[in-house]
């Protein structure tokens, strides 16, 4: 078992044929994913052929889903495009929607949250601007590198792609049960707490890795959360205490302003729910692994 | 991004907003000009993005052109909590009766937008907000419904607005609304908005930020950039596509992966503590598939830093392959050697990961003296450290 994304999981992409829709998705191909089909609007019938596997295309997400039986979806489509391919999503049922797509407007992002909880939270949403969501051994929805880690029982939730690979790799001995890029935008679907709650709730998961950065007030929300609802060990890290004040630091949501959202608050309030935080990444894998091992 | 007041007011001047009539100077002489045109009694506005300019001397009134150049030849070059003051905004005056304030701006925890409204506006109203937060309506606005006049006179009802000018403030909030989501801003906020004696409600003030990944579908928010204003090295960065922030330390820092490299700047200033306190020199993120071009824009911009002293580069190879990476170094320093800027100042790598190995074996053979190998990122962030340790 593992969270949100299984070796049952039967997956779409949307932006399938673009660059980096396709590199990725031959990648998910190779780390065994269930890829049953593309959708890019106008390229309906074609299939597309990753190293002897035909990926049929559909037009629309509700066509992919009806014909595939897809339960989840990750979307590459450029910015522009993607609040449509997210709505879409939405609107055909479809329970996960991973979405890793860079640079999304945050008014686009909230009305596609919107849109999502009008519809009554029936989809799942990861992301925008995120790594996406690995369970090593079963199944691979994003861009994060399947050959770091094998599965294990140590889940990660994180808001940085390269720090959630860094973690996997320092730990891959341990193995996880599921990695969750959830991207570091200032409105994101999925968070630390979301994550966290159903690590909690899976039996196969032992005990949680977080990443967290500097801006906005999540972690000391998920802090608050852990103390009242976790019961697991937690440990985790949080990059930023360097960044000044004002500047933005390649993620959006990386912006200080005033004196909450930063690294010292965030680390000061996990500490308090007993959380122990690592002063670097390898500090941090150490104390899961002395967690793990005893 | 954030707009100067000038750059908001006009913005809200744009979606039909009352505001007063003014204009923007760089010189005693523009400031002249305004204020002849204007007519009558003007106040002159330092053009700064921070807080506070007013206890600092920055806002002064005119009675009329000859004072209006006097008091602007005195604001522009005042140095205001670190930034210069290189424009200042004359508008008309106004009698206030009563100040208000208005907002909208994005709810991170909830997801949402939020509108703020309070009758006790003003330069205290985060005191207000904080002693007497009744006094302060919050009321969460959904995305897709936005603002109508039906939710705007629910949000001008909470916040306790006088009967006499809530038809006016009505139409502020739902301008004000519009405003906001047409530029695709992440905050508006008008503090104070004000009453006049004769019953008036005017902007007196234009906060706004916006967001710049929504720059797609505004090629006029260009405009608004002040090249003036940011580092001459991140300017360069930022035409060579780099994410590249200044800093004021001492160890030129390069990574992949916005998370990645905050975290490598707390590990070298956490390091540094040792060797006589040297911190970052700067942010720079090359992202994923560092080609050797890009290493080598990304090394130039950080090594033309005077104050840097050792390079961290500090890699993770996550899709991006480390041989890939090994080789851009290799022939980056080669590309800058053959530009007649050779590097001078000693690299400190790290690369784990995809084809570390590969990657590692390639710096080892190309044996540039100037470059050292460390395998751990906390090991590497401490020699980096060492190397640039001030007096050695």
């Amino acid at each position: 078992m593992a969270i949100w994304l299984t070796k049952d999981s039967r997956v779409i992409v949307q932006g399938m044929t673009g660059s980096e829709g396709s590199k990725h998705t031959r990648r998910m191909l190779r780390a065994g994913t269930a890829v049953v089909g593309g959708v890019t609007p106008g390229k309906g019938g074609q299939h597309v052929d990753f190293d002897g596997v035909r990926v049929p295309v559909f037009n629309s997400v509700a066509e992919a889903t009806s014909a595939t039986g897809a339960d989840t979806t990750v979307v590459f489509v450029p910015p522009k495009f993607a609040k449509g391919a997210v709505v879409e999503a939405v609107d055909a049922g479809i329970g996960l929607a991973v979405v890793i797509t860079e640079g999304i407007p945050v008014h686009d992002t909230a009305t596609f949250w919107a849109h999502a909880v009008a519809s009554g939270n029936r989809t799942r949403i990861i992301g925008p601007n995120c790594p996406g969501i690995a369970s090593p051994g079963a199944s691979n929805a994003g861009i994060i590198p399947a050959d770091i880690t094998g599965p294990g029982r140590v889940g990660l939730v994180s808001k940085s792609g390269t720090l959630t690979y860094q973690m996997m790799y320092e730990l891959n001995d341990i193995g996880f049960s599921t990695c969750v890029g959830i991207g570091g935008d200032p409105v994101i679907g999925t968070t630390h707490i979301d994550a966290l709650a159903a690590f909690q709730e899976d039996p196969e998961t032992a005990a949680v890795v977080m990443i967290g950065e500097i801006g906005g007030d999540a972690e000391e929300r998920a802090a608050e959360f852990i103390e009242a609802n976790v019961t697991k060990p937690v440990v985790a890290y949080i990059a930023g205490f360097t960044a000044p004040p004002g500047k933005t630091m390649g993620h959006a949501g990386a912006i200080i302003s005033g004196s909450s959202g930063t690294a010292e608050a965030k680390k000061v309030a996990l500490e308090a729910a007993g959380v122990k935080v690592g002063k670097t990444p390898s500090e941090t894998a150490r104390l899961m692994r002395e967690v793990m091992t005893g | 991004m954030d707009l100067y007041e000038y750059q908001g007011r006009e913005l809200f001047a744009r979606h039909g907003l009352p505001v007063l009539g003014g204009g923007v100077a760089s010189t005693p002489e523009e400031a002249r000009a305004i204020a002849e045109r204007l007519g009558g009694r003007v106040v002159v506005k330092a053009q700064v993005k921070t807080g506070g300019r007013g206890k600092a001397g920055g806002v002064k009134l005119a009675d009329n052109p000859d004072e209006a150049q006097a008091r602007a030849a005195d604001i522009l070059g005042m140095d205001i909590k670190g930034h210069t003051v290189h424009k200042v905004m004359l508008t008309v005056t106004a009698d206030i009766a009563e100040e208000y304030y208005f907002s909208y701006l994005l709810d991170r925890a909830n997801r949402t937008f939020l509108a703020i409204a309070s009758v006790a506006g003003g330069m205290d109203i985060e005191q207000v907000a904080e002693e007497a937060p009744e006094r302060v309506a919050k009321v969460a606005v959904d995305a897709v419904r936005g603002v109508d006049e039906a939710t705007a006179r629910d949000i001008v009802t909470k916040a306790n607005f006088p009967a006499d000018v809530a038809d006016q403030v009505v139409a502020i909030a739902v301008k004000l609304w519009q405003a906001f989501v047409a530029e695709d801003a992440t905050l508006v906020e008008v503090n104070p908005l004000a009453k006049t004696p004769d019953g008036t409600v005017l902007c007196l003030d234009a906060k706004v930020t916006l967001d710049e990944n929504a720059d797609f579908r505004h090629s006029d928010h260009v405009a608004f950039e002040d090249k003036s204003a940011v580092d001459p090295l991140e300017q360069r960065a930022k035409e060579k596509d780099l994410n590249y922030v200044k800093l004021d330390g001492e160890v030129g820092i390069i990574g992949n992966g916005a998370g990645l490299v905050m975290s490598t700047l707390d590990v070298v200033a956490g390091a540094g503590e040792e060797f006589g306190g040297v911190r970052p020199a700067n942010f720079l993120d090359i992202g994923g598939g560092a080609s050797a071009a890009v290493m080598a824009n990304g090394l130039e911009i950080v090594l033309s830093d005077p104050a840097v002293r050792s390079v961290f580069v500090n890699v993770f190879g996550g899709i991006t392959a480390c041989d890939e990476v090994a080789n851009g170094i290799v022939q980056a320093l080669e590309l800058l050697a053959e530009r007649g800027e050779a590097v001078t100042k000693p690299l400190v790598v790290r690369l784990d990961g995809n084809n570390a190995e590969t990657g590692r074996s390639i710096l080892d053979s190309a044996n540039n003296p100037l470059v050292e190998r460390v395998d751990t990122m906390d090991g590497a962030a401490r020699r980096a450290a060492e190397l640039a340790q001030v007096g050695v």
